[in-house]
């Protein structure tokens, strides 16, 4: 018998637990010569801001052992072409799109919330705060439990929609930031960003990326991001959404053994445009051959 | 598409230059030229990320005994330039690699019986032999190879087999004329008053001297970019180059994978120019 590969974020059913990662698989079109949409949990778009963003010079993205660094600089079309350009495709796809956000004050949180509140094609919002507040001279809501509180509240009070808050792995503790949104109004938490990190030229002397940091992704990240969907899933009722390297089935169904209810495949994707799919094949295999029934069961049956 | 290609060949064909055939499904033979494959070197996690490579040459391999059917192929050039390339150059025929297949837009030939100017700089001739290819057809065409010695000037015999007239210029001067291929362009434009079609592809700084003298001579010149990308699919976004427009305060940043690789050259900006 087939097994159950579904799973519910805060009221949004989902086919199976894997979705896209936000940045990671353009705004769905890109990919669907490669994927069936129709064989994924979810997928999330590029991270929208208010105004479009061109992004940082180059070079923006280097390879480093199992992982790679970026530093695009969140370049998206903005709200506006995100709704002209982008929506109607998502309209032709029977799986959820979620819209990943992003902005420089609580009030344009809250705006852009309530805008993608109002598109019936949007079926969840995932806030990330872990970008710069360049209005108060470096503040990172990301970073700071009151400011990200804030900024998730904001967006509460503008969408009845699944609110998902993306968490920065880049603090001393995650636990508190995880309290600090679900406290907030948080429906769950996507867990975790990527990791701040830098790659550097000898010959040159200079830093390889023009932005000098960048967010390290893929498979050297998952360790990490094993640890922090494990300690934060202990301790929030939200569901949590596991992030970080994830490659193959087996990378998932850890994820979700240390409390995930779902999982987001990034990095992966550019490796093997196919990777969502194959993953959430390769997931019912797996429970297939272990005579699993349910998907679910798994979420933080780790034994520790 | 994506499909597991089969090593044909893999040869050196000059000192740190390779060239690789491998089949391919009948749809490779539909690749303009310009356009580029992402190969995954191998498929553990290191490297992780695909190489980008231009679309060097497709056709139908032909298998060794009569009456046998042809194969598709598609073929690459490359430099070995890091680990990945490395690793690439140890491959032996009959050796698999995941592929992804063909990227990007191609160049646009412009009219027939106009002469073609192709300029390749070393590993940057490697899109420019299918083009070459496509423009005998009905066009004279001129080929301008530079490097920095002989040993960076490839493949000049497959070119004067289509009937192209190939041109040399080494920095070293041991192939060709001594300098810069930029100036044996200047000379053929001198001569001909500035006619024809510029095609090139090549380090940086060629592609910004052809650039300036396409400028300034009112020649339609379109060029091939490289760039660091994660996908070829438009999704990172990490390959992207500067428009004509570009500034801190006005960004005009172009996606090299999926806008490109093949852009006019005046829609981009270059220094200088």
């Amino acid at each position: 018998m087939k097994p159950d590969m579904s799973v519910e974020i805060a009221g949004l059913k989902l086919r199976n637990p894997v979705m896209t990662a936000s940045g990671t698989f353009g705004y769905g079109e890109e990919f669907s010569q490669y994927v069936n949409l129709e064989t994924i949990g979810a997928f999330v778009t590029k991270g929208l801001s208010l105004k479009p963003r061109a992004g940082n010079p180059t070079p923006r993205i280097v390879e480093t052992p199992g992982g790679m660094l970026n530093a695009i600089g969140l370049q998206n079309v903005g709200i506006d072409a995100f709704i002209q350009k982008k929506v109607p495709f998502l309209r032709s796809v029977n799986t959820p799109a979620i819209a990943n956000f992003f902005g420089y004050t609580p009030d344009e949180y809250a705006e852009l919330a309530a805008r993608l509140d109002s598109i019936p094609e949007v079926a969840a919002l995932e806030v990330n705060i872990s970008c710069p507040n360049v209005k108060q001279g470096g503040i990172v809501f990301g970073t700071d439990p009151g400011c990200a509180a804030s900024v998730v509240q904001a967006c509460r009070a503008a969408t009845s929609k699944p609110l998902i808050v993306k968490l920065s792995p880049n603090v001393t503790d995650i636990v508190e930031m995880a309290l600090a949104c679900e406290g907030a109004g948080a429906d769950a938490l996507s867990v975790i960003n990527t990791l701040t990190g830098m790659a550097i030229d000898l010959e040159r002397r200079r830093p390889v990326l023009a932005n000098v940091t960048g967010g390290l992704s893929g498979p050297a990240i998952k360790p990490v991001a094993l640890r922090m969907v494990w300690q934060v899933s202990k301790v929030v009722k939200v569901p949590v959404i596991g992030i970080g390297g994830i490659m193959s089935a087996t990378d998932a169904l850890e994820f979700m053994l240390a409390g995930a209810t779902a999982v987001q495949v990034g990095t992966a994707s550019f490796v093997n445009p196919g990777a969502a799919q194959e993953i959430a094949e390769g997931m019912e295999q797996w429970l297939l051959d272990h005579g699993v029934g349910d998907v679910k069961s798994l979420i933080g049956a780790l034994q520790a | 598409m994506q499909f597991t290609a089969m090593i044909l060949n893999n040869a050196e064909v000059s000192p740190g230059y390779w060239r690789m055939r491998m089949t391919a499904p009948p749809e490779i033979l539909t690749a303009r030229p310009g356009q580029f494959v992402m190969v995954r070197v191998n498929p553990s996690i290191d490297p992780l990320i695909r190489r980008p490579f231009g679309v060097f040459d497709v056709g139908m391999h032909q298998p060794g005994y009569t009456g046998a059917a042809g194969q598709p192929y598609l073929e690459i050039l490359y430099r070995v330039v890091g680990k990945g390339t490395g690793m690439l150059s140890s491959l032996h025929e009959t050796d698999l690699l995941d592929i992804i297949a063909p990227l990007g837009s191609g160049f646009d030939s412009g009219p027939a019986g106009e002469e073609k100017l192709i300029v390749g700089g070393g590993v940057g001739l490697a899109p420019l032999y299918l083009l070459a290819k496509e423009l005998v057809k009905d066009s004279p065409v001129r080929l301008f190879a530079g490097g920095r010695s002989k040993d960076d000037v490839l493949c000049i015999t497959e070119f004067e087999r289509l009937g192209v007239e190939c041109y040399t210029a080494t920095e070293d001067g041991s192939l060709g004329e001594c300098g810069l291929v930029t100036k044996v362009l200047e000379s053929r434009l001198d001569a001909t008053g500035n006619q024809g079609r510029i095609f090139a592809c090549g380090p940086h700084g060629m592609l910004q001297a052809v650039a300036g003298i396409a400028a300034r001579r009112q020649v339609p010149c379109q060029v091939s970019l490289e760039g660091y990308m994660a996908c070829g699919v438009g999704a990172c976004l990490g390959c992207v180059c500067e428009g004509a427009g570009h500034s801190a305060d006005t960004p005009d940043y172009r996606c090299v994978c999926s806008e490109g690789p093949v852009f006019e050259a005046a829609e981009l900006k270059w220094e200088g120019v």
